[in-house]
């Protein structure tokens, strides 16, 4: 049984938790760095919702788990009642500044979307709700 | 994340072992503002570094920033898995690192 939902307030000290949540159901049959790759995307997404969602008091972050290393790749599906917010649309940063021209923001969408394979986000009845899903152990994974 | 200090007068080396995930970020920019006023080589060895996210990429690249005014920063002996985030983002050219 790999589906799953887990409710958390979001808040970035729930970061350990929300991770264990994400890759509870992988088998020692994932590579090392796939898993890696769910762990990088789930923080990513979640940290970006713990900073940025809501005002005070805060709020809550669901998060649905479902599939794994089977042919329909593993889902995770992200859904906040905070502010709207698209992080698809966010431009991608440009690679070729140098160091001191390097903005330090949108670095974490950037990556969540090179790694998973695919990334859907729809705001629907007050929650922003945003999908991804990374196939496993295809080997048709993206770098 | 653990982070220990080795310093030999104005050459710092900061040896990281674990996960520089969002929460480790924060202590390690508190460690590397305490750290390197008068420093002006600075090695991170990366050993046992098994993870960044993109906290501690930017964490990376403002000890990098500091240091190239100041004198020298070089990473060492960084694991494929961190390796790959760093060139999924391009910071491998933004940061010294010790092929």
């Amino acid at each position: 049984m790999s589906a799953g939902e887990l409710r958390v307030e979001a808040k970035v000290e729930n970061l350990p938790a929300v991770i264990e949540f994400a890759t509870e159901t992988l088998t020692d049959a994932c590579p090392m760095k796939e898993r890696m790759h769910i762990e990088l995307v789930t923080e990513e997404i979640f940290v970006n919702i713990a900073s940025y969602a809501y005002a005070e008091p805060g709020g809550d972050v669901v998060i649905r788990r479902s599939g794994g290393e089977g042919a329909e790749g593993l889902s995770l599906t992200f859904i906040d009642g905070g502010v709207p917010y698209d992080p698809l649309q966010r431009p991608d940063p440009d690679l070729t500044l140098s160091a001191e021209d390097r903005p330090i923001g949108g670095l974490g969408v950037f990556l969540v979307k090179k790694i998973v394979n695919e990334a859907h986000y729809e705001y629907k009845d007050g929650k922003n709700i945003l999908t991804v899903r990374k196939f496993i152990g295809t080997g048709n994974g993206k770098k | 994340m653990e982070i220990k200090k080795e310093q030999n007068g104005t050459s710092l080396t900061m040896f990281l072992s674990g996960r520089l995930d969002t929460v480790a970020a924060v202590d390690f920019e508190k460690e590397l503002d305490a750290s390197l006023s008068d420093v002006t080589s600075l090695i991170l060895d990366c050993t046992d570094l098994t993870y960044v996210a993109s906290s501690g990429l930017r964490t990376f690249l403002m000890a990098q920033k500091r240091m190239n005014k100041q004198g020298s920063m070089t990473m060492r002996h960084v694991q494929d898995a961190v390796m790959e985030v760093l060139s999924m983002t391009g910071f491998d050219d933004l940061l010294s690192i010790e092929k």
